[in-house]
């Protein structure tokens, strides 16, 4: 087939060139801009050059943040995925309850975020709570405005409570593309219960797992919301997170510079991550094609 | 290896089934000789699977008892039933190599290493795998796959029967042909009970010492494929061995011979008056064509010509029948008569075969 040079189509391409330029490019842009310069106000701005880097960089504040942000992400999807994966083995596979089940595990996911804080920031006090108060009641020492692990505790089981159904339904729906034929192979086979999860649950459930993971990872990485209000970053900083410290830096002590700064690192941490992360998912892939 | 004893078999979907037609497969009686290969065949939907799964207990049947050897196991699991059952689509293990896909139902068991190794190179080689078992299954061409399902069925040599379920849908024509010898030699060697269910009556001739017909959920006729081809117990049968199927034409029978809406039919042999919905049925094979003298009026209606023979497709009185005519003779194109070889005319009241008196031709049914 010949093809034909025609220079105009290039301006096909041009609004959609327009809306990603207005949508990401020109705001991503203007912290860039801030973080290369200072300001004493007035609107009146002067090169820094690459110093609020340097400084951000040097800070314990960011790095702390940094270490509590992957904690974090790294406690949840270790409980979450084999939850997720457990719970999604033991749902039924037909009949009314599956109906049931499924709208049961989407309730918590239907929830915006800053309800599902104030549920647990009342769940959990001491005073009225249920949580707090029953806890108090038998003896157990909770407060997680006061005590660190108390605040993780809380902060965690809240968000294993919120998304673990995705994880679930992820893995269910997985789970029920598995034709039946594999079930009665490996009972002719004479499989036990954990080689059939071993050889043919969870091959087939890997993709769909993966985008969980990823999911749950970036989703939890930038968590801000939640943990805002249950704990605003406390007791001390002990739950500041990357998001909450970012805020902090350009709303709370309007820093615009250091917070650009701050903010293009945290994209580029994440970028790098999600990265690194595809990269071994498809690489994965194409070893056991192999 | 075991003789499989169906007593008063019957299985339905529903839960509380009413009548005969909510049975997906309705009662059956049956002894599976140790040592044969069946071939279960029938149309999609008869209840072919239904009773493969019963045996192989996947599935619990709503009533009656199957036995191996003599001993009840209609409630016994699938793993205590030591059978071997391939699937219609490939069944493999996706993150294992060929070689662990194939030793797979082995080690399960607990067999030793050495044996299973040597097992696992047997099979390979029966079913041409040698090369690639250090592969992995995924990513495998559904040939290969099937192949290596096949192998898995194949590798435990004390299993108490094969069972297939149309395992060659997927296969390529021209490897389907070189398995199902693979499998015939197979069977030869080892002497194991299989039971091989498939639509392809070419499929179900080839390989099987006796072949079962299903329809609707019924078994029709159990025999070796001469018998189905000479004397189908029942129109199904005749209908859908052969090809084409027999000529069924509605006729009244009086002793020696019936009348059809053509003219009157000499059936060879004596058959009283039987009732019902009564049709004489003839193999296209055994009608012939001829121009003027005796026979019955008809009219050709197109001449299909195969290769090896022509197809002579007729009207009859308004009914269509087909005659087989080999590729050397001409067809007539006037005064068209068809005649029926007596010896080969099957009388059937309701769908089912009436035997003729005095045995003068097969035996009662």
């Amino acid at each position: 087939m010949n093809k034909t040079d025609n220079q105009k189509a290039w301006f096909l391409v041009l609004p959609m060139l327009v809306l990603v330029a207005f949508s990401a490019v020109i705001p991503l842009m203007t912290v860039v801009n801030y973080s290369v310069q200072d300001t004493f106000g007035n609107n009146v701005f002067f090169p820094a050059g690459l110093e609020w880097f340097r400084s951000t960089l040097q800070s314990d504040r960011l790095w702390g943040s940094l270490g509590r942000q992957l904690m974090f992400s790294g406690i949840i999807l270790l409980i979450q995925i084999p939850l997720g994966v457990y719970i999604a083995l033991n749902m039924p596979k037909k009949g009314f309850w599956v109906s049931f089940c499924l709208v049961l595990m989407s309730l918590p996911l239907l929830i915006p975020w800053n309800v599902v804080g104030t549920i647990w920031q009342i769940f959990g006090r001491v005073d009225i709570g249920l949580l707090g108060y029953t806890l108090e009641a038998i003896g157990v020492d909770y407060n997680y405005t006061q005590d660190a692990f108390d605040a993780w505790f809380t902060l965690v089981i809240m968000d294993v409570w919120h998304w673990t159904s995705l994880v679930a339904l992820l893995a269910y729906a997985g789970l029920q593309s598995i034709p039946d034929a594999y079930y009665q192979a490996a009972k002719i086979d004479q499989a036990s219960r954990w080689s059939v999860f071993r050889y043919i649950e969870l091959p087939k459930m890997m993709g769909v797992l993966m985008i969980a993971i990823l999911l749950r990872f970036m989703d939890s990485f930038m968590i801000y919301t939640e943990p805002f209000v249950v704990t605003g970053g406390g007791p001390g900083s002990s739950t500041n997170f990357l998001s909450i410290d970012l805020v902090n830096i350009a709303l709370g002590q309007l820093d615009l510079g250091p917070a650009a700064a701050y903010s293009l690192m945290y994209f580029l941490i994440i970028l790098l991550i999600s990265w690194v992360f595809y990269t071994v998912m498809t690489n994965l892939d194409k070893r056991e094609g192999n | 290896m075991a003789k499989i004893t169906f007593e008063n078999l019957a299985h339905s979907y529903l839960p509380n089934p009413q009548g005969e037609a909510d049975y997906a497969l309705k009662e059956i009686n049956h002894d599976w000789v140790d040592g044969e290969a069946y071939a279960l065949l029938g149309s999609s939907g008869c209840g072919k699977t239904t009773l493969l799964n019963i045996i192989s207990g996947l599935l619990q049947p709503s009533q009656g008892q199957i036995f191996f050897d003599g001993q009840d196991v209609t409630q016994a699991p699938t793993a205590e039933r030591n059978i071997a059952q391939v699937f219609q689509f490939p069944v493999v293990y996706d993150t294992m190599s060929v070689r662990d896909n194939l030793a797979f139902p082995l080690r399960n068991r607990g067999a030793d290493p050495a044996y299973i190794a040597q097992r696992v190179q047997t099979v390979a080689k029966m079913i041409g795998m040698k090369e690639g078992l250090n592969r992995k299954a995924r990513g495998l061409t559904a040939d290969a796959k099937q192949k290596i399902s096949l192998g898995r069925g194949m590798v435990r040599e004390d299993v108490n029967a094969l069972l297939f379920d149309e395992p060659l849908t997927v296969i390529d024509p021209h490897l389907k042909w070189e398995l199902r010898t693979q499998l015939k030699s197979l069977h030869h060697e080892f002497g194991h009970t299989m039971i091989y269910v498939t639509h392809d009556q070419t499929e179900a001739l080839t390989f099987a010492d006796k072949v079962v017909v299903m329809y609707d959920g019924r078994v029709v006729q159990i025999g070796t494929p001469e018998e189905l081809f000479e004397r189908p117990e029942h129109t199904f049968v005749g209908y859908f061995i052969g090809s084409p199927g027999m000529n069924l034409l509605d006729a009244t029978v009086d002793g020696a011979s019936a009348k059809v809406e053509a003219g009157a039919v000499d059936l060879g042999s004596g058959y009283g008056s039987a009732s019902g919905k009564v049709q004489i049925g003839v193999r296209p094979e055994f009608v012939s064509v001829s121009s003027g003298g005796a026979g019955l009026p008809a009219s050709i209606e197109r001449v299909e010509d195969v290769g090896r023979h022509k197809i002579v497709r007729l009207d009859l009185a308004g009914a269509g029948i087909s005659a087989i005519v080999s590729e050397g003779q001409s067809v007539p194109s006037s005064d068209v008569r068809v005649s029926f070889d007596p010896a080969k005319i099957n009388v059937y009241a309701d769908d089912w075969r009436v035997a003729p008196f005095e045995g003068q031709k097969g035996e009662a049914a």
